[in-house]
């Protein structure tokens, strides 16, 4: 099976965030930088499909030069080689603009299968992979847990609301949006880290792949969350008020 | 290498005192390539996923529980960063062990398992095994399965390691020495599987021997009741007529010394990252604790008297990290062209080490001090909960304290460093001669300070008390250890000041950092060496002498108040160690 995995790059997690100048993003200068984690669990699931059905695993990212450590990363974990489409403009370009260069980038390679994370850790619009199937005239899954190749279709199993699943199968090609969790990441070994640097990389512009179009959705303005403090009472006898108050912790403030 | 002049150019130990270096000419963590970084990703991952939960089952000292997250740190290669691909190993270059060092450190206990394991229990073979060896051992320590220990120490010899008194006869057949005696103190001996041990053939030729655990005779000791480092093992190891095959004799017959202390250059060097390490570990408990914890209104992390602890705690460690991956860098650089491969690998990365013996005594020293004064201001920051076990910062203080002790004293370092100094000046490798000669005629004609820049007159300050200090006891100056301490103390000071202003000229705001090291380190500097003029000189001459020191230690006065301030609103908004 030939699959490909596209991963963004999105800022570390526990990042400190401030708005920049434009009022429009986060600066960026001052923050680190990791591999969006549902994309790492895309990638997890396509090392996971090559060793049991065999085939080439192919990373796919855009974005400026310091993605090269995301693809690195790919790379040590295990796939076999990787597409760095070149752009140092992302940032205003929309889930449209960047499935389009993707899609150009996927479409010579001819993959049997195209995974990505179902979203993205920072906009979260959960929308390029969808976007990109269109594209591709590709048939499309999303948050997607479990898949199981089946000749030249993919049984998947899908997550819906409330702790239902929907099994399904499509045809190959295909594009999946794979949750995050689904299974163990493997680690980057050091051994993996160092084969990662006779692997080939190939090097795209934006411009060879059509160019990247206008925006037609773009960001007006982005904002911390206001800090609000608001006291709740809660009623009834002590067990029903401690009942209460787990179902709060666990579904509003989910922290359990 | 090229230096700033486009000269071809080589670092060499102690060279620091005598050549200027330009700042693209010492390695940082800013120079960490892609793939350095990648392998820091990893070593976090691994600390965050496979070490963090099972902290406390190391520290009760589980049976099993560290030997595990040992072996499963073997499986990502963190075990053998250096050691070559046929047997199993990375085959990385010298800064990857490093920076691994320094991510497995963060818990004081666990850094003793990993350290000794990978450091002094699997190094000696890879240095000095015959091939057979090598293919015997170095597969099993590095997947773990073969736990490694290190037995040079005893009950009455450990500073005075040569003075062991374990004792290896060889057997009627001539197949066997039976080793007899014990060891003291030995880290992993709970768990080891393969001990290299120290003892004199016949009473007289000293001799490292690798041997099994399941040799009939060997067996160890309860575990010690430590001050820190509680979750590692640490127990005495007995010989009873423990036959060992002559084919594991390790090194030469009656060269047991030159494994030895081979073996503590990279050890004294890996100090520095592991420290480091731990270091950045509780202050950034610190900064969190700070910015928590209020007090008369306002968070402890707002008072001055905080923000000084805190900068401080940055500033040395910035500095124990500046000399520790310069070293790191020097030694890389003389290691150009290193292959596994090649005939005499092994006796190359020892020359490389030995160049820079006594650079790897100051980052031994510096950074072992470095620690113990940031968890002690760590305590401190956490006022009474920091006296708790509830507290990261209570274990981390008593771990800390262990650094000062092993790889050799900071005594004996300290000693040691000034003696290889002015042994490589006597061999010709080091003009020190030389140079005080022209400095003393250089104050004669009146031109003092003669230098602008401070760092370079610390050295002139260290050249100034050696001319002094040797005119005055002659071939007797390895007996005065006071003096040869304090030479030390001069030499390590110009080195970490020379390494902090290197390393910060090209970083954004790390200058307010060096500024403050440099100005309180001429004065300590200065202090050091009066007192080292005095026991030299008396009257004028003690007068006049000390006149030309104060006209080196000068700086020009910066608000180290207000920098320390700044420093510390920086490291409070970051919430961690960061330096840009
Ligand atoms: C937790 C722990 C783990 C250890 N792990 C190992 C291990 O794995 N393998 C191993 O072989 N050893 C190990 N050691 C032993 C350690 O290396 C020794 O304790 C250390 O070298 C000091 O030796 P000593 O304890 O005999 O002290 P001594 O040598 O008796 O020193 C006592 C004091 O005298 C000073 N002193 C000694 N000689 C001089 C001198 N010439 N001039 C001035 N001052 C001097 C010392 O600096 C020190 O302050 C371990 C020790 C500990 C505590």
């Amino acid at each position: 099976m030939k699959i490909i995995v596209a991963i963004k790059q999105v800022p570390v997690r526990d990042s400190v965030l401030q708005v920049d100048a434009s009022g429009k993003w986060i600066r960026e200068s001052e923050l680190s930088f990791e591999v969006n984690e549902p994309d790492a669990y895309a990638l997890e699931e396509a090392l996971q499909l090559k060793e049991r059905y065999g085939g080439e695993v192919i990373a796919l990212c855009a974005g400026p030069a310091r993605v090269s450590q995301a693809i690195r990363e790919a790379l040590a974990k295990g796939a076999d080689r990787a597409i760095h489409v070149e752009s140092d403009d992302l940032g205003a370009a929309d889930s449209l603009g960047i499935a389009r260069l993707l899609a150009s980038a996927i479409r010579s390679e001819q993959p049997d299968l195209v995974l990505t994370g179902l979203q993205s850790d920072d906009l979260g619009y959960g929308q390029t992979g969808v976007i990109m199937a269109e594209l591709l005239g590709f048939p499309h899954s999303t948050i997607i847990m479990q898949v199981e190749a089946a000749g030249s279709s993919v049984r998947v199993k899908r997550e819906l609301e409330n702790g239902w699943f929907q099994w399904m199968e499509l045809p190959l090609p295909a594009v999946l949006t794979i949750q995050s969790g689904i299974s163990k990441l493997r680690y980057a070994t050091l051994m993996g880290i160092k084969k990662a640097r006779t692997k080939e990389v190939k090097r795209l512009s934006a411009a060879e792949l059509g160019g990247l179009a206008a925006p037609v959705l773009s960001v007006e303005k982005v904002y911390l969350p206001q800090k609000t403090k608001e006291t709740q009472m809660l009623d009834g006898t002590p067990a029903e008020a401690a009942a209460a108050l787990v179902e709060k912790l666990r579904f509003e403030a989910r922290v359990l | 290498m090229l230096n700033a002049a486009g000269t071809p150019w080589m670092p060499r130990g102690g060279g620091f005192l005598l050549d200027a270096t330009a700042p693209g000419q010492v390695f940082t963590p800013e120079d960490f390539s892609e793939e350095h970084r990648a392998i820091a990703r990893t070593t976090d991952e691994f600390w965050r996923n496979e070490v963090e939960p099972h902290l406390e089952a190391i520290q009760r000292q589980e049976p099993g529980a560290a030997v595990s997250v040992l072996r499963k740190s073997a499986e990502l290669g963190l075990t053998a960063v250096l050691v070559p691909d046929r047997y199993g190993g990375m085959e990385l270059d010298l800064a990857s062990a490093m920076i691994v060092a320094e991510r497995v450190a963060r818990d004081g206990s666990y850094a003793a398992w990993h350290g000794a394991h990978s450091g002094i229990g699997t190094i000696p073979i890879l240095l000095f095994g015959t091939e057979e060896q090598k293919q015997t051992y170095l597969p099993r320590l590095v997947s773990g399965e073969l736990v490694g220990a290190y037995c040079l120490s005893e009950s009455h010899a450990g500073s005075d390691a040569l003075a062991a008194r374990t004792r290896a006869t060889l057997n009627a057949e001539g197949t066997h020495y039976l080793l007899n005696g014990q060891k003291m103190r030995i880290t992993n001996g709970g768990a080891a599987g393969l001990f290299t041990v120290f003892a004199k053939i016949d009473g007289e030729q000293f001799t490292a021997f690798l041997v099994e655990r399941g040799y009939p005779g060997l067996s160890t000791g309860a575990e010690e009741k430590k001050m820190g480092i509680k979750g590692s093992s640490t127990t005495a190891v007995y010989f009873d007529n423990v036959p060992v095959p002559v084919s594991n004799v390790l090194g030469e017959i009656g060269r047991g010394h030159v494994v030895a202390f081979n073996i503590l250059n990279l050890g004294r060097l890996k100090l520095g990252p592991f420290a480091v390490g731990g270091a950045k570990q509780t202050l950034g408990d610190s900064l969190r604790y700070a910015k928590e914890r209020h007090a008369f209104g306002k968070a402890i992390g707002e008072f001055g008297l905080i923000q000084h602890k805190l900068a401080e705690m940055a500033i040395r460690l910035f500095a124990a990290e500046a000399i520790s991956y310069r070293v790191t860098g020097d030694v890389q650089l003389r290691l150009a062209g290193f292959s596994w491969d090649k005939p005499g690998a092994a006796a190359t990365m020892m020359k490389a080490l030995e160049e820079f013996a006594a650079e790897c005594s100051f980052v031994k020293v510096f950074a072992s001090e470095m620690l113990d004064y940031v968890v002690d201001e760590g305590v401190q920051i956490h006022g009474g909960y920091g006296y708790h076990q509830d507290y990261a910062v209570e274990r981390a203080y008593r771990d800390s304290r262990i650094n000062r002790i092993f790889e050799g004293t900071n005594e004996i370092n300290r000693l040691l460093a000034a003696g290889i100094l002015l042994k490589r000046s006597r061999r010709g490798q080091l003009e020190l001669v030389e140079a005080v000669k022209k400095l003393e005629s250089e104050i004669g004609a009146g031109k003092i300070p003669g230098e602008p820049d401070p760092v370079a007159r610390s050295k002139k300050i260290f050249l100034l008390c050696l001319g002094v200090a040797y005119r005055r006891f002659k071939d007797t100056l390895d007996q005065e250890q006071e003096v040869l301490a304090g030479l030390s103390g001069l030499a390590m000071g110009a080195y970490a000041m020379e390494s902090v202003t290197l390393r910060a000229a090209r970083m954004k705001s790390a200058g307010e950092m060096a500024r403050v090291f440099v100005q309180d380190g001429m004065a300590q500097m200065e202090n050091t060496a009066r007192g080292i003029l005095a026991a030299c000189l008396e009257g004028e001459p003690l007068r006049a002498t000390a006149g030309v020191l104060h006209r080196f230690a000068e700086v020009e006065l910066v608000n180290t108040i207000e920098l320390r301030r700044r420093i510390a609103s920086r490291l409070l908004d970051a919430g961690k160690y960061v330096v840009d």
